[in-house]
């Protein structure tokens, strides 16, 4: 191997990813004085929470009445009772707050008439405890996520925050169970870098990238998930893939949940609004996991829509031109560009798409990173935190609510930030690295560097994707998904023959590609094991061998460990905490999910 | 003597040519621009004839199946493919565009040329260098600036007032404005180029930022600002249909509704 040399730098807090949570996690640790870096292998306002539309939740409540209990219990009815409820009351609690320090830095929110900012419909959220629909979701027209990355970028300007911008993140550098810092390299340059600090926060976002079509973005690859698979840690609950219902049929890109919010509905082949006999009380905006089977099923049934019957529609043909301009101009022009359509004419042809990973690294509600040791199942990761799509708090537990990510965003970053300013001080000396603490690191980039197999890493990556899309779909059966574990066995044997033609080190994106693709097939192998695993339906987990959720059995989380030498999945569980942070609100109990 | 031609390092060569598969029904040859910092020799034209049937309808879709199976060693920037994260911006067929929503179907004739934004430093292929375009964005102070002590809950701001940020906020710093401009190739050190200036607009014209006055005697010289010549093209490639050109034209009406 030749040698590598690192640049070396040494930090407080080592945020890695700067999209919504990394900047929020960021800031908030640069305010509080530490010595704080945040790595990204984009430019932050290329990070995929650009691509968020319909809003973020809070009970601001202007709209109507709303309490943060209401959306307590939603977000609790929404996950199927998989979410940890200290974590969730902590989330609705301080929701409408971290709105307000949103648009105090500047996020340019849709306004009611009143002035102040606008709120819409969104699936699964409710007033009164499941009585009807609400307006809970905080709106920039349907670019809310674009709209919060650029002000926070832009706040993270005025704090000075410092960035290490396209460097590419290899590994955690663990010291007996101890994070102490991250290795990167630099893609304008070629140069490798270690971070050290006393911290690392992973805002790495979503693996949707493991399947064949998502609306996720080419950069969703989990690289903080497979890191921390690597450090030979769990990820939990990775079996939960929430399939969006509203992907355009096709190209697999985004419509925001939003348009049904503001009032459209789906058809199937016989013009039918065929939610209202799935959820007759919410209709059109029943919870994702759950229109995502509708439609499935409507499907499969024959009474999909186009020439080969494989889609549904969904119309906004019959709201006000204004309307849509005024709040879905996004979506008004990305149904222009990938589908061809006029939305204020015809119906946008849709699919369910994957969308969003509930699982992630399993963390409590101060984002630090646990795991299971012997009898406890709470254990810290000293050193280490999570926060976004890569962690699992959990408050999404099996099914997200649309508009709750955003909000995890920010609310979660922001608590990683201040759990950073109470545990560790800022310039605190930190033990030296040794070499062989990142030895594999340099092996593991070395040897991929320089693959002189027989298979390109885009024909391996193809045959994983496929595989998930095929056996890890919105319905799951037990022989389908044993097929799906072979299959990525498979795909993961054949790793020791993939071929990089590019040995270069500046730019080098057939090797990034490469890296990328490694870090999926682990998440990939753990997602399709852990759904093998779990014999009963819940969320977005749909067993059609095991039709009904068993509480009795499953009411525990997943955790998932990866041998990377061997592909092989180990399991074990955690308990689903059934107890709320404080005495304002009582423990939801678990009962049917019906809307 | 006037140096007519480029120095001889600089020219671009021909290079590689790649021939469609056999069998492939419908192609179209991409002329694709191609520099690799750490070879020797100069950038060159690799061209590749892509069977576009067996591709999605955008360019980013040729470029992925080039990379996927003709040639891997091609690097460009891409992420959400869906036009709002402004990562694949490069020039095509002469104009600068998002190769993720530009069909090449709309490009004329059978061939079409891929470069990097125009003006900027390349870094490798399609890669180009965006780190003073990055940093004239940043001058601009792009955060809501206030004194008045913040309220409890938002501010309150009319829809008529949040109506003026339409066709700026949407902006995604894609550079493809300000790398078409004449006058910031020419200027660039000291003209802050449309981007950056639509987005100075954008914060002067919020209603709940109280510092306009700050934000326009910053902009109050003779390149950064007034360095802009109306020619346009901003205006005429921005991806997402904004025009920073009236933007700028605005910003130049608040500068002289200050004195008179």
């Amino acid at each position: 191997m030749v040698a590598y040399n690192f640049i070396d730098h040494k930090f407080d807090v080592v945020v890695v990813g700067a999209g919504g949570s990394g900047l929020r996690a960021a800031l908030g640790c640069a305010q509080a004085g530490l010595k704080t870096a945040c790595i990204s292998k984009v430019f932050p306002t290329r990070s995929h929470t650009v691509a968020a539309q319909g809003g973020i939740s809070a009970s601001l409540g202007n709209m109507g009445e709303d309490d943060w209990r209401w959306h307590m219990y939603d977000t609790v009815k929404g996950s199927d009772w998989l979410g940890d409820q200290d974590a969730i009351e902590y989330l609705c609690r301080n929701a409408p707050a971290a709105v307000y320090e949103l648009e105090h830095w500047g996020v340019p929110f849709s306004r009611n008439a009143e002035g102040k900012i606008y709120q819409r419909a969104f699936g699964g959220m409710t007033r009164n405890y499941g009585e009807a629909p609400i307006q809970r979701t905080c709106a920039a027209a349907d670019r809310t996520g674009h709209a919060m990355l650029h002000t926070m970028y832009g706040q993270s300007l005025a704090n000075d925050t410092e960035f290490f911008i396209e460097y590419f993140a290899l590994d955690l550098i663990m010291d007996e169970g101890v994070c102490r810092g991250v290795t990167a390299w630099k893609l304008d340059d070629g140069t490798m870098h270690r971070f050290q600090a006393q911290l690392v926060i992973l805002a790495t976002g979503g693996y949707g990238r493991a399947y064949f079509s998502c609306t996720s973005a080419h950069t969703c690859t989990g690289d903080g998930n497979a890191m921390v698979l690597r450090a030979g840690l769990p990820l939990q609950d990775m079996e939960f893939v929430q399939f969006h219902p509203t992907g355009i049929y096709g190209s697999g890109c985004l419509i925001t949940e939003g348009a049904r919010g503001e009032g459209g509905y789906l058809t199937n082949s016989e013009g039918e609004r065929f939610m209202e006999r799935y959820a007759p009380s919410v209709k059109d905006l029943a919870p994702r996991d759950m229109v995502s089977r509708a439609m499935t099923i409507e499907i499969r049934e024959g009474r999909g829509v186009g020439p080969n019957k494989d889609h549904i529609f969904l119309h906004l043909d019959h709201l006000d031109p204004k309307i849509l301009a005024e709040r879905l101009p996004g979506i008004s022009e990305s149904a222009k560009i990938f589908a061809g359509v006029d939305v204020t004419k015809e119906p946008i042809p849709v699919l369910p798409t994957v969308h969003y990973n509930m699982g992630g690294i399993p963390t409590n509600f101060y984002s630090e990173v646990v795991t299971r040791e012997g009898e406890n199942p709470d254990k810290v990761v000293p050193g280490l935190m999570a926060v976004g799509e890569a962690a699992c708090v959990s408050v999404h537990g099996a099914n997200r609510l649309g508009s709750n990510s955003l909000i995890d965003l920010v609310v979660f970053g922001r608590s990683a930030a201040l759990r950073a300013a109470d545990t560790i001080k800022p310039g605190e000396k930190q033990p030296e690295l040794k070499a062989h603490m990142t030895d594999g690191h340099l092996a593991r980039f070395d040897r991929l560097r320089n693959a002189n197999g027989g298979t390109p890493t885009a024909a391996l990556r193809l045959e994983m994707q496929k595989a998930m899309q095929e056996d890890a779909a919105v319905f799951r059966e037990g022989h389908s998904l044993e097929s799906g574990v072979k299959r990525l066995q498979a795909v993961h044997d054949k790793r020791r023959d993939v071929s990089v033609a590019d040995r270069g080190l500046i730019w080098n994106t057939d090797l990034m590609e490469t890296l990328e693709f490694d870090n999926l097939i682990g998440q990939a192998a753990v997602t399709v094991n852990g759904a093998v695993n779990r014999t009963e339906s819940r969320g977005a987990h749909a067993r059609e061998d095991f039709a009904d959720r068993n509480d009795e059995r499953w009411m525990k989380h997943t955790l998932a460990w990866f041998d990377d030498a061997t592909g092989k999945v180990r399991i074990d569980y955690r308990p689903v905490h059934n107890f709320t942070m404080t005495n304002d609100i009582a423990y939801i109990p678990p009962k049917a999910r019906v809307y | 003597m006037v140096q007519l031609r480029l120095p001889e390092n600089s020219r671009v060569k021909r290079g590689k040519h790649f021939s469609a598969p056999a069998g492939a029904k419908k192609t179209k040859t991409f002329r694709v621009y191609r520099y690799d910092p750490e070879e020797p020799g100069n950038p060159r034209w690799d061209s590749y004839e892509v069977d576009v049937e067996a591709c999605g309808p955008m360019i980013l879709d040729v470029l992925i199946h080039i990379k996927n199976t003709m040639d891997p060693t091609l690097a460009f920037r891409r992420s959400c493919r869906e036009g709002v994260c402004g990562s694949c911006a490069m020039n095509i067929g002469g104009r600068n565009t998002l190769a993720c929503t530009h069909g090449w179907s709309e490009v004329p004739g059978r061939d079409c040329a891929i470069s990097p934004l125009p003006h900027m430093p390349v870094i490798k292929d399609l890669v180009p260098d965006l780190t003073l375009f990055y940093a004239q964005y940043a001058s601009i102070q792009p955060w809501l600036q206030t004194e008045t002590p913040e309220p409890q809950k938002e501010w309150i701001q009319s829809p008529e007032d949040r109506e003026k940020l339409d066709g700026l906020y949407e902006c995604i710093l894609c550079a493809c404005c300000s790398t078409s401009c004449p006058s910031y190739w020419w200027n660039q050190e000291k003209y802050l180029g449309p981007a950056a200036l639509l987005h100075a607009y954008r914060w002067l014209i919020d209603s709940r930022d109280e510092a306009t006055g700050e934000r326009l005697d910053e902009l109050e010289d003779p390149f950064k600002l007034y360095r802009c010549h109306t020619i346009m093209n901003c205006a005429q490639v921005c991806p997402k249909g904004l025009n920073p050109a009236k933007a700028i034209a605005e910003v130049k009406k608040m500068l002289v509704e200050r004195v008179v």
